[in-house]
């Protein structure tokens, strides 16, 4: 597959690229051990940028609309756009992934179908679907077009994996992030399916697909407008001595000067639960896997996914190339593997509140 | 990680702020909305955005200088504010050190607030189009030959 790959870019590309592009898969194919591919997150085209220039080997992204779930303003890709980022992705052999996973609202499920139809148009290389009816939709519109289960399709068992493998043909799912490590290792043993994973980035309550949430308070949220806690809603309110942080009114936290700040969402709010005011639902984190990383390549894991398409092309570079430096130690065998201070100083800085977790992966009960 | 130039975080110490509060503040928002215009005339800036700074009052606060600039966009041009009557539609206020982080794309500005380096108050949607529009910029090379913007 990688050489049928090679030959398509070489075919595609001039002299100079392709000769990079093999020797760059000539170099991962006699690689000791054949690493997961590093997916990373593009909102703006300098962000894919960055993300390429700095060892993605995939990026995401998505229209500027509300069929994806970062459908905030000024973010993501018109068709111009696009097809630079394409055509730049592609000319250093690298992938690029559609994200198309808010659900079809009703009387609006042509907009969601018209932007599969875009997609395959542009020439991406999957496209991430979360909605069954929509990958039944791209199954028999576009039979050729590979085909990703997005977390938000919230299959956290093999049979529902297998399910939209037999159903829509899908090549990859990526799993919500609520399981152990032992479960994801169960899921892979059990499914021909690719399977991607989150390897760093915000943390939620992680009801993928399915939270509400936002809607409680401001009626609108992920599955529905494309975004959670819209920004309309959000209002940063300046106190002496602390910052308040509201969404459509209803107060979500309020930080000391001296305190970490996080996203304005409601499952990261400190609320009063019987007299107490806490983290009533979960702190303001996010996920690092750098530590598990052996782990993660030993179970046969084929894609690790970095969240973030709201962060700026800094971020997307900093994460990016901590990454793959961590990734590409690992080639020689996971024995010698040691997280290097710099690579956990530099996801450190850039973590929601200030501090990461290894999330679901390493829970000790079931 | 990279071994060029990076800004570090730095505090002006509390009297250059005192000297600064007392001097005009026009010259920052001249200085300001010429940058503003000058990316404007190169087109980096993408028309269907800027549409929506129409009439905003934005305000620029620097903590350790003492500077303050407010600036409107109208008609196609940024513009100086020098006695704004209103408070601003978007604030924006943080120490020398984050602005220079921010605009050599050193740090994220999502990593600064999370640190509460950089303040935003006022309409968060207007600053999320602002932080979004400047992220997707695609600054032009020479910018590299300037230490401050290479990372």
């Amino acid at each position: 597959m990688i050489l049928a790959r090679a030959i398509r870019l070489t075919r595609i590309n001039g002299k100079p690229a392709a000769l990079a592009i093999l020797a760059r898969l000539i170099f991962r194919m006699s690689a000791m051990t054949s690493l997961p591919d590093l997916v990373c997150p593009a909102g703006s085209l300098p962000a894919l940028k960055a993300a390429v220039d700095n060892g993605a080997d995939a990026v995401y992204l998505g229209f500027k609309n509300d069929t994806n779930a970062r459908n905030f303003a000024g973010l993501n890709f018109d068709a111009k756009t696009m097809a630079d980022g394409i055509r730049y992705a592609h000319a250093k052999g690298r992938e690029v992934l559609l994200a198309i996973n808010t659900f079809p609202q009703a009387g609006r499920v042509a907009d969601w179908q018209k932007a599969v139809d875009a997609a395959v148009d542009q020439g991406v290389d999957a496209i991430i679907l979360a909605d069954i009816g929509l990958l039944d939709y791209a199954r028999h519109r576009h039979p050729r077009q590979r085909l990703h289960l997005s977390v938000q399709g919230s299959a956290t068992s093999y049979e529902a994996i297998n399910f939209c493998q037999r159903e829509f043909g899908i090549r990859r799912a990526v799993l919500p992030r609520v399981l152990t490590l032992a479960q994801v290792e169960n899921v892979i043993k059990n499914t021909p399916v690719e399977i991607e994973v989150f390897g760093f980035g915000s943390l939620c309550v992680m009801n993928e697909g399915r939270c509400w949430l936002s809607s409680y308070a401001c009626g609108e949220s992920p599955n529905t407008v494309g975004a959670c806690s819209p920004a309309k809603y959000v209002k940063w309110d300046k106190k002496p001595g602390a910052m308040e942080t509201r969404l459509n009114g209803v107060l979500i936290d309020r930080f000391g000067d001296d305190e970490p700040a996080g996203y304005p969402t409601l499952c990261k709010g400190r609320f009063e639960v019987q007299g107490e005011t806490y983290y009533a639902l979960e702190e303001p984190t996010s996920l690092n896997v750098l530590e598990i990383l052996p782990d993660i390549l030993k179970i046969g894991v084929r894609a690790i996914k970095v969240e973030g398409r709201q962060r700026s092309p800094t971020y997307v570079a900093q994460v990016t190339r901590t990454l793959r430096a961590a990734l590409d130690s690992l080639r020689d065998g996971s024995e010698r593997f040691h997280v290097k201070p710099a690579w956990q100083a530099e996801l450190s800085k850039v973590s929601e509140g200030s501090q990461a977790t290894l999330g679901a992966y390493s829970r000790p009960w079931r | 990680m990279n071994g060029s130039f990076t800004i570090p975080k730095f505090r002006l110490p509390t009297f250059v702020a005192n000297l600064g509060q007392k001097l005009p503040q026009w010259p920052h928002a001249l200085a300001l909305v010429a940058g503003l215009n000058a990316a404007l005339k190169m087109k980096l800036l993408p028309q269907s955005e800027l549409a929506l700074l129409e009439g905003k009052l934005f305000r620029v606060r620097i903590l350790d200088t003492g500077g303050e600039a407010s600036y409107t966009y109208a008609n196609g041009l940024f513009r100086p504010v020098f006695r704004p009557q209103r408070e601003p539609d978007l604030a924006f206020a943080a120490h020398l050190s984050a602005y220079l982080q921010l605009l050599s794309r050193q740090e994220d500005p999502d990593t600064l607030f999370f640190n509460r380096e950089l303040e935003i108050t006022g309409d968060t949607e207007l600053g999320l189009i602002v932080k979004n529009m400047l992220d997707a910029v695609e600054w032009p090379k020479f910018s590299a030959s300037l230490p401050v913007f290479r990372h």
